[in-house]
């Protein structure tokens, strides 16, 4: 039994502990959260390239078979979350080594970081949904702590809403998992996948349906449960809202359409979620236009992303899955990047104000291009990366003759393109404002160690956006691969059951 | 019994809900209790309630007679208790921290941080 599944959770548990263990000492934590985010990496990828010529591991806990022991699944879409999720967990740690205000680490910041990343990992890698409630909760768990770690008025008011709302949404997931017992006796996502099908309750398993929708609705900031995202994602570190605008509602984008192509595949669930995904895009975008703050902007342009992703999968072809796993890869790095790129602007000049800001392109023109580049990915500027992914989309949609869909979808793309140009305007051209009275001044010149490891992360993942964009077809190859795995679900179950159950 | 005790589970769900709704923090936390522990109950009846049958295997058998109780559900509702404890015991510490630095009891009053 290779242990190579579970490596990616493994290793940050290690890195996690050990940062605990060095408490007292932040430089060695430093240097082993560094260390472990690497590694993480590493394991990722090789799990990607393992997975890729073998198709499905799987590793069976304490070697019970599958329908009773807890199962571990990896299939091309979890080892590709896995990978992104990694590249995230490297870029946020070492642009933390420098942004983290000093006292964080005492207060165990990098801990939490790598508690998060484990919890995230494992929630790619459960193959049970009992499993998948746990990973939930330990991803959850470290991100509230991670949340209002600081104990600023914002981060706290912001951390209240957040907290509330992600329980709510694990007492709908945990509701729906006892029902589901009760219908299958069973929770392991392959068994459940092929048991279901045999009972005769169709009003059931439709109110199930819409219970998970709602449990990972909540997560995934889906119309109409977004409202916790804006209130708190601009509130703690940048190095901390970047990594939860990567990764935490991709998990819950994961996790619907991982239910949605295995166990539930009824046509009026799919047809609800559409409705929900062009909601979930316009409102988005028309909450983002309506800011003017840097970073409330991005929370809100997650929401109207999350629409473009699960747009794919209510669609529910070959093209748009394979869209919607693009779309996934691409958004974790740009927006990422972006919230990166709002923290240094924090850093020269102590707001994030559109109106107390300015005349950066002058002081900083490494930081405006590095700026450029993720944000005209996100509005789908040819050829950048986000022109591939809602080209994708799109043309999905127009080979399933759903015109309207296809229309919100370039529409919010060209508000999309509004706000980024709003914030450009407004941040980087014009004049550096007078400052104001009550905002305490930032540093003009960052050293050159700090700056290094703000910069180089922040550059890294522009260069991954420009590969992205350059060699599209590297990425929509593996994309197809993930979407005819999704699409054949028999697949799944017999790697995970075995042939015989 | 099952009837019974889905009753129980419906009430207690709306308890749940109605306190989760109001302005109050404490409530609030009372509420997500109430709500958790409702979970918990729906898990026990919705898996089915055998009596008197535990999953004892009696020796000299490899396998036991007749219906027994599935001791799954148990496991998963020990599980949850405790992640709803640990959490709940969060959710109470960042409210007292979020009341000692706001200065204000009224979740409705606390909007610094909203769009």
């Amino acid at each position: 039994m290779t242990l190579l599944p579970v490596l990616p959770i493994l290793i940050p548990f290690g890195t996690a502990i050990l940062c605990l263990v060095l408490w007292n000492r932040p430089g060695l934590q430093k240097v082993t959260a560094a260390l472990g985010s690497v590694s993480l990496l590493v394991a990722a990828l090789i799990l990607l390239a393992v997975v890729r010529r073998e198709g499905y591991l799987v590793l069976q806990a304490g070697g019970w078979p599958a329908p009773f022991g807890i199962s571990m699944v990896v299939d091309l879409f979890s080892a590709l979350m896995t990978t992104l999720a990694a590249v995230t967990g490297v870029a946020v740690t070492f642009y933390s080594l420098s942004s983290s205000e000093q006292g964080r680490e005492i207060q165990g910041f990098y801990s939490f970081l790598h508690w998060l990343l484990m919890g995230v990992c494992g929630c790619f890698l459960a193959g049970d949904l009992f499993n998948l409630y746990v990973w939930f909760e330990v991803m959850l768990m470290a991100s509230f702590i991670l949340m209002s770690l600081g104990g600023e008025r914002g981060q706290l008011e912001g951390g209240v809403k957040y907290v509330v709302l992600n329980l709510v949404a694990s007492a709908f997931f945990l509701t729906a998992l006892g029902v589901l017992y009760g219908m299958v006796g069973t929770l392991n996502m392959a068994d459940i996948a092929q048991k279901l099908q045999r009972v005769d309750q169709p009003g059931l398993s439709a109110a199930l349906a819409m219970l998970f929708l709602t449990a990972f609705g909540i997560k995934a900031a889906l119309f109409p449960f977004f409202s916790w995202l804006p209130a708190s994602y601009h509130t703690p570190p940048a190095a901390v809202s970047a990594l939860f605008a990567g990764l935490l509602t991709k998990v819950g984008v994961y996790a619907l359409i991982r239910t949605f192509t295995l166990i539930f595949t009824q046509d009026f669930a799919h047809q609800l979620i559409l409705v929900l995904a062009a909601l979930t895009m316009i409102t988005g975008v028309l909450g983002a236009v309506s800011q003017n703050h840097f970073r409330r902007i991005l929370s809100f342009h997650i929401i109207s992303q999350v629409g473009y992703m699960v747009m794919g999968l209510a669609l529910f072809t070959p093209l748009a899955l394979a869209g919607s796993v693009f779309y996934i890869a691409h958004h974790i790095i740009v927006k990422a990047n972006l919230f990166l790129v709002s923290g240094v602007a924090r850093r020269l000049r102590g707001t994030e104000e559109l109106a107390h800001l300015g005349g950066l392109l002058r002081t900083a023109p490494w930081l405006a291009t590095l700026f450029l580049i993720p944000a005209l990915s996100l509005a789908g500027m040819p050829p950048l990366s986000g022109f591939w992914a809602k080209l994708f989309l799109i043309w999905a949609s127009f080979q399933e003759k759903n015109y309207l869909i296809g229309a919100i979808a370039l529409a919010v793309g060209l508000i999309t393109l509004l706000s980024m140009i709003k914030i450009w305007t407004k941040v980087f051209w014009g004049k550096v404002p007078a400052p104001q009275p009550e905002q305490h001044a930032g540093q003009q010149k960052l050293p050159l160690r700090e700056a290094l490891l703000l910069y180089l992360p922040m550059a890294s993942m522009a260069l991954l956006t420009l590969m992205i964009s350059l060699w599209p077809n590297l990425l929509f190859q593996m994309a197809q691969e993930v979407a005819a795995q999704l699409l054949n679900p028999a697949q799944y179950i017999e790697a995970v059951l075995g042939g015989g159950a | 019994m099952e009837v019974l005790l889905a009753l129980v589970v419906g009430g207690l769900y709306t308890a749940g809900v109605y306190l989760l709704l109001q302005p109050s923090p404490v409530k609030l936390i009372i509420g997500l209790g109430i709500l958790t522990n409702a979970v918990n109950l729906l898990i026990f009846t919705a898996a089915g309630l055998t009596r008197g049958r535990p999953p004892i295997i009696e020796e000299g058998l490899s396998r036991p007679i007749g219906p027994i109780a599935d001791p799954l559900p148990q496991a998963l509702i020990l599980t949850a208790i405790v992640i709803a404890f640990g959490v709940l015991a969060f959710a109470l510490v960042l409210f007292s921290k979020t009341a000692e630095i706001t200065g204000e009891d009224n979740l409705d009053e606390m909007r610094t941080s909203d769009p």
